[in-house]
């Protein structure tokens, strides 16, 4: 054989199961992603006593599918004075970045494109934080006033709120110990605790600091609407609007695995030490039938017919899942499939908890203003993200070297903590009082900043 | 075999784009291909099995440095700036410098052409599991052996911080 041949062989027969899984990363994340928007477009009307989209499909299940077929076949416009070559590249940069960060994250402990790299945790958020270029790069290219001010904004936003989380993730590596993705979980398993218990204002700062990160409400300063258009995607249209669209979709995805692996317990299920929980291990297979009969209940009462069989359709889909989560439980030489399996539905669950959330606040809480926002982030997120630092290296401190308890010691830092919280909040209200009674009765009032 | 594609592949991306970065006269293209190398570089990094000094270049070179050149640059009137001469003085400053480093980078290879994983020859990549566990052994070095030059390297970039912090403020 020749020998190109057979070292390719060998780099097939090491890598294959790398290869395969992403793949279908690549490949699955955009359906995803369309379902995502289909989730909080059904929770925004939920929210507001709408139906949301109901005419493709039922209830609107078909509904991505249409919209990326029309994005695949709607014009594709280069604006005459757009720099040609960035403003192929940045949505290029965007949606790889995303992608790319995704393929060291462990969905489950079976399920990761690169296996145990050693700074998995700090790859993924270095490789994920270069999407900002896609952004940047586009909204200059794009040679437009909207666009330009919507890169400019995004970044500094995104250097801001970026320090805040990364300082917040730092309290909870401390806990681990280590940077590796399957590592960190292994932590939680062994001290039988999730860290959002142990750092809960580590976890509070990476929530504020990630919804920053996404560019999601309440801070979508970037591409606010009623100032700005679209921002940077204000140019951008057919499949190059799609490929930011889905780089923004696939962060978020990303963003909620960071917070599951470091904080959530990443693929353990509730409780992974008690024993006379292990019937948690049934809830998988239980909550997939569940769906899928409610999915029987509804196919009586679609009013076509092919939204009948659509509908059984899915619960078919439902009930095959729940044999596959189930199967393995009860027969014996199938066991070695159970934490993968398993893994996989709670670090989705999990994952889908908390976009949900995000979701919630972006159907809640009114935008920021662009000078709330970097006050937020530099007079309080990020001096109170330094603060928790110490806090939690004091606590490990008096831990190892003091010999307290564990608990003890962090509630005591934590405690101090919000002390020095609760002051930061003061100093602030005191410095937003002293700059509306400073401001001259003719410039715009900065009183009624908090009105929304 | 695929470490010296790797290497190949990166050190072709790193040089070429490199090039591409002096040559170009738009700034935000040039910043495009320098992001481009230090990503090459990365890449090279990683292939010395250097993960911690790979993700470093990642997070501060690209994402901090680099966002911070492209938003300068964003900033200034590009259609002005580029009929200005720019450092057109330096031209024989900068020969007689990148001759000099090209000479030195040279005498470093021929002397050391003899001794196996220096000089012309590529290093032989050693199996990832050998090598003790990158971050760990650096992060040891760093604060024990070194603490001592570690703190004062980061005292000097504090002392950096509030300097341009004291210089940005509004005098009243």
């Amino acid at each position: 054989m020749h020998p190109n041949l057979h070292a390719l062989l060998v780099f097939l027969q090491t890598w294959w199961v790398e290869l395969v899984s992403a793949v279908v990363i690549v490949a699955v994340v955009p359906l995803i992603t369309g379902y995502l928007v289909l989730m909080e477009r059904k929770l925004m009307a939920d929210m507001q006593a709408r139906l949301g989209p109901m005419r493709v499909g039922p209830h609107g299940l078909l509904q991505p599918i249409a919209d990326a077929v029309k994005l695949l076949i709607k014009e594709d416009i280069i604006p005459d004075n757009a720099d040609k070559f960035v403003f192929w590249l940045a949505p290029v940069v965007s949606m790889t970045a995303a992608l790319t960060s995704m393929g060291a994250i462990a969905f489950g402990p079976s399920f990761e494109v690169a296996r145990d790299i050693n700074v998995g945790l700090l790859f993924v958020i270095g490789v994920s934080s270069l999407g900002l270029f896609g952004i940047v790069l586009g909204g200059w290219a794009s040679n437009s006033h909207y666009s330009i001010m919507g890169a400019l904004r995004s970044t500094a936003q995104l250097v801001s709120y970026e320090t805040a989380a990364g300082l917040a993730l730092v309290s909870g590596l401390l806990l681990a110990g280590t940077l590796k993705i399957r590592a960190i979980v292994e932590a939680q398993q062994h001290f039988g605790v999730w860290f959002v218990f142990l750092a809960p204002v580590a976890f509070f700062i990476y929530v504020v600091a990630s919804i920053a990160e996404t560019n999601r409400a309440p801070f979508d300063l970037p591409e606010a609407e009623s100032e700005l258009v679209a921002g940077y995607m204000t140019e951008y249209s057919g499949f190059r609007w799609a490929c930011y669209f889905l780089g923004e979709y696939a962060n978020m995805i990303v963003v909620g695995a960071v917070a599951t692996t470091l904080f959530l317990g990443g693929w353990l299920r509730p409780f992974p030490n008690v024993h006379w929980m292990n019937w948690l291990d049934a809830l998988p297979a239980l909550f997939t039938a569940a769906v899928g009969a409610y999915c029987v209940y509804r196919a009586g009462k679609q009013p076509a017919r092919v939204q009948t069989w659509f509908m059984w359709g899915v619960a078919l889909a439902c009930f095959a899942v729940a044999l596959i989560l189930a199967v393995p439980l009860v027969v014996a030489p199938l066991k070695f499939m159970v934490p993968g399996l398993h893994g996989a539905f709670w670090f989705l669950l999990k994952i889908s908890a908390y976009i949900y959330l995000f979701m919630w606040l972006r159907f809640t809480l009114p935008r920021y203003r662009f000078d709330q926002l970097m006050h937020l982030g530099w007079y309080i997120l990020i001096p109170l993200a330094i603060m928790n630092v110490l806090g939690v290296g004091v606590a490990m401190i008096l831990e190892m070297e003091y010999g307290w308890n564990r608990w003890l010691a962090l509630v005591v830092t934590t405690a101090f903590t919000l002390a020095a919280a609760l002051f930061l909040l003061r100093l602030n209200d005191k410095r937003v009082a002293a700059a509306s009674s400073a401001a001259p009765p003719e410039a715009p009032s900065t009183e009624d900043s908090y009105a929304g | 075999m695929l470490d010296k594609v790797f290497f190949f592949f990166f050190a072709g991306v790193a040089i070429l784009s490199a090039g591409l970065m002096v040559t170009r006269r738009n700034a935000i293209h040039s910043a495009v291909f320098l992001i481009t190398t230090l990503m090459a570089t990365a890449g090279i990094f990683l292939q010395l099995r250097a993960e911690f000094i790979f993700i470093a270049q990642i997070i501060l070179y690209v994402g901090g440095i680099m966002v911070l050149f492209v938003f300068v640059i964003m900033l200034v009137r590009l259609d002005v700036a580029l009929h200005q001469i720019q450092f057109s003085r330096q031209k024989w400053v900068a020969l007689f410098v990148t001759l000099a480093l090209a000479l030195e980078v040279g005498v470093m290879l021929w002397s050391s052409r003899k001794v196996p994983g220096q000089g012309f020859l590529l290093p032989n990549a050693m199996p990832a599991a050998k090598l003790p566990a990158n971050t760990e052994a650096l992060a040891g070095r760093l604060f024990d052996a070194y603490l001592l030059p570690f703190e004062i390297a980061s005292v000097l970039l504090l002392v950096a911080m509030v300097g341009a912090v004291v210089m940005a403020k509004k005098r009243t």
